[in-house]
């Protein structure tokens, strides 16, 4: 029993979800190994062979594989696929996009944002936007599953010395081509992986007054999310949102603003380990799932809150 | 161009779900079901291609149970042209829903097939990459903006840094994010004209698809109940209580 992890990564460096995305495979058990496809990947190739638990690290460097477009580098997976029991990849916007497409080539279904490993064939994922936990097994000769990051705590980054291998293999589909992006961009820790989350709802009222978060995020070095709502308002860009359509975290504290707690935004926080609310209405279902709870207005207590600090 | 859009029946938005005493699944008996928010959106924007005159002929699609006429009715109502079911039974895999869509686009031959990113109750989000990888055809998923530009489409999609934008070869896939438009209600007269408008129905066998999923669930729990904490009276205990009980800060 072998593992491929499909590596993702940002700016040429391991994205942390890559990291979690092993600790599920380790928990499977067998070799890991993890494939970075790509252009110019050299490095990220190199840094992925030093995390902790990786056999073997395949490098698939070529200019079809740019940007991860799904037409090209899904064949790439499944012709590896074969020798594999299993083939992983975080459950990020590049790993729900990829691994679908490379399950329906190999006629197996996908299970999508496992939180836990139950056996090799046996998997825990949460649906109804996280209001059941459903139990799965996959009877797939290949086991295709994404990985939700926050259920897994990170293997190390460094200490692997795994060995590296180049994939000469170019599929070329021709038929879509990268266009251009806009990348959010921002000094404060990334949203899924930062320790502090503080994020803003309607409440806020408009964009401008969340640089009232802004500076408290920066004062308790945490990343800052959005409710949709915020999000559907143009107070944000869209990237920042949590919830069911949005990201899913779960850091040590998360402090909601001025969100009210709908089923999808809980959906995208409520594995977080200590919850505070700030909300005018008492009535708030926030105030349900928080751990503290301040019935304040945020104008008055959000300021008070970074002076205390 | 002729478009296709896949619309699912689901448990509303609004419900908060119960699992069953015996684990088997999620409580539907008597529960609101509607068109799944996502699929609402494909709709929308299929109908808005028409109205610009890049969309001819709008044909929506169902693979569920009988009682999914109803959201085919309403995305009729909406402004689709016609309707087909492929009626099966409910909670099928996503790889089923995909080969059954795959025999419908092998029949309708659309230039441009349209889906929700993913289903709010199973969560899955593979049905539209699945059904691209079936076909052959591109996928512009997670959809913030969709444009036709010649023989092609611009599509600009959400991810986790922000957007990207990919130019695809027609036909293709799109999946819709939230972002990409604002469904609009549906009249009471173009209900009442949807109730005239041709919908057919077809059986997963009729099309030659089998429904066998490699997929079993075994169990369905509720989650880890979270209890409700404290409330605090200022911020001072507020930061006292970060600080000293739960040591957070």
């Amino acid at each position: 029993m072998t593992v491929l992890v499909v590596a993702e990564y940002q700016a040429g460096a391991i994205a942390p979800a890559t990291l979690n995305t092993v600790a599920a495979a380790a928990k499977i058990g067998g070799d890991v190994h993890v494939l970075v496809a790509g252009q110019n990947v050299g490095g990220v190739a190199e840094s992925a062979a030093k995390i902790a638990g990786v056999a073997k690290v395949l490098v698939a460097d070529n200019a079809a594989y740019a940007h991860v477009l799904p037409e090209n580098v899904a064949p790439l997976i499944v012709e590896l696929a074969k020798g594999y029991s299993h083939v992983l990849a975080p459950a990020t916007s590049n790993g729900k996009n990829i691994l679908p497409r490379v399950a329906a080539l190999l006629d197996v279904d996908q299970i999508s944002e496992i939180i836990s490993v139950e056996s090799a064939d046996t998997f825990k994922r949460p649906i109804y936007a996280g209001n059941a936990i459903a139990t799965m097994q996959s009877s797939a000769a290949v086991k295709v599953i994404t990985v939700r990051a926050t259920g897994f705590d990170a293997v190390a980054a460094e200490g692997g010395s795994a060995s590296v291998e180049v994939v000469a293999a170019v599929h070329d589909a021709g038929r879509s081509s990268f266009l251009g992006e806009e990348l959010a961009k921002s000094d404060r820790p990334e949203l899924t992986g930062a320790k502090v989350v503080v994020s803003g709802g309607r409440g806020m009222g408009n964009g401008d007054n969340f640089k009232h978060l802004y500076s408290l995020a920066d004062k308790l070095g945490a990343a800052v999310g959005a409710s949709r709502a915020a999000v559907d308002a143009g107070f944000v860009p869209n990237d920042m949102q949590v919830g069911q359509t949005g990201k899913i975290v779960a850091p040590q504290l998360y402090i909601a603003v001025g969100i009210s707690g709908a089923i999808q935004h809980l959906a995208g926080m409520k594995d977080s380990k200590v919850i505070v609310a700030i909300n005018k209405d008492e009535e708030a279902p926030i105030f349900q799932v928080a751990d503290y709870g301040l019935v304040a207005d945020l104008f008055e207590a959000v300021p008070e809150l970074q002076e205390l600090l | 161009m002729k478009v296709l859009v896949a619309v699912k029946r689901v448990v509303d938005y609004n419900v908060k779900v119960r699992v069953k005493a015996d684990n088997s699944g999620v409580d539907l008996a008597n529960v609101k079901m509607s068109m799944n928010p996502f699929c609402e959106i494909a709709v929308e924007e299929a109908v808005r291609l028409k109205e610009k005159g890049v969309a001819s002929e709008i044909v929506v699609v169902s693979v569920g149970p009988a009682t999914a006429q109803e959201q085919l009715r309403t995305a009729l109502a909406l402004g689709a042209d016609r309707a087909i079911l492929v009626e099966a039974a409910d909670e099928l895999n996503s790889l089923a829903v995909a080969k059954a869509l795959k025999a419908v686009v092998d029949k309708e031959q659309p230039q441009l097939v349209i889906l929700g990113k993913q289903a709010i109750d199973s969560d899955n989000n593979q049905t539209g990459q699945m059904l691209a990888a079936l076909t052959g055809y591109a996928q512009g998923t997670f959809a913030s903006k969709v444009e036709v530009a010649g023989d092609k489409l611009n599509v600009t999609r959400e991810i986790d840094g922000g957007l990207q934008t990919v130019s695809l070869n027609l036909p293709a896939i799109v999946t819709t994010d939230l972002r990409l438009n604002e469904p609009r209600y549906a009249s009471l007269p173009n209900i009442m004209k949807a109730k005239k408008k041709p919908l057919e129905t077809v059986t997963p066998d009729a099309l030659g698809v089998s429904l066998a999923s490699t997929n079993k669930t075994l169990k369905v729990e509720a989650p880890a109940a979270r209890s409700a904490g404290i409330k605090v009276k200022s911020v001072a205990e507020l930061v006292e209580k970060l600080k000293n009980e739960a040591k957070v800060i």
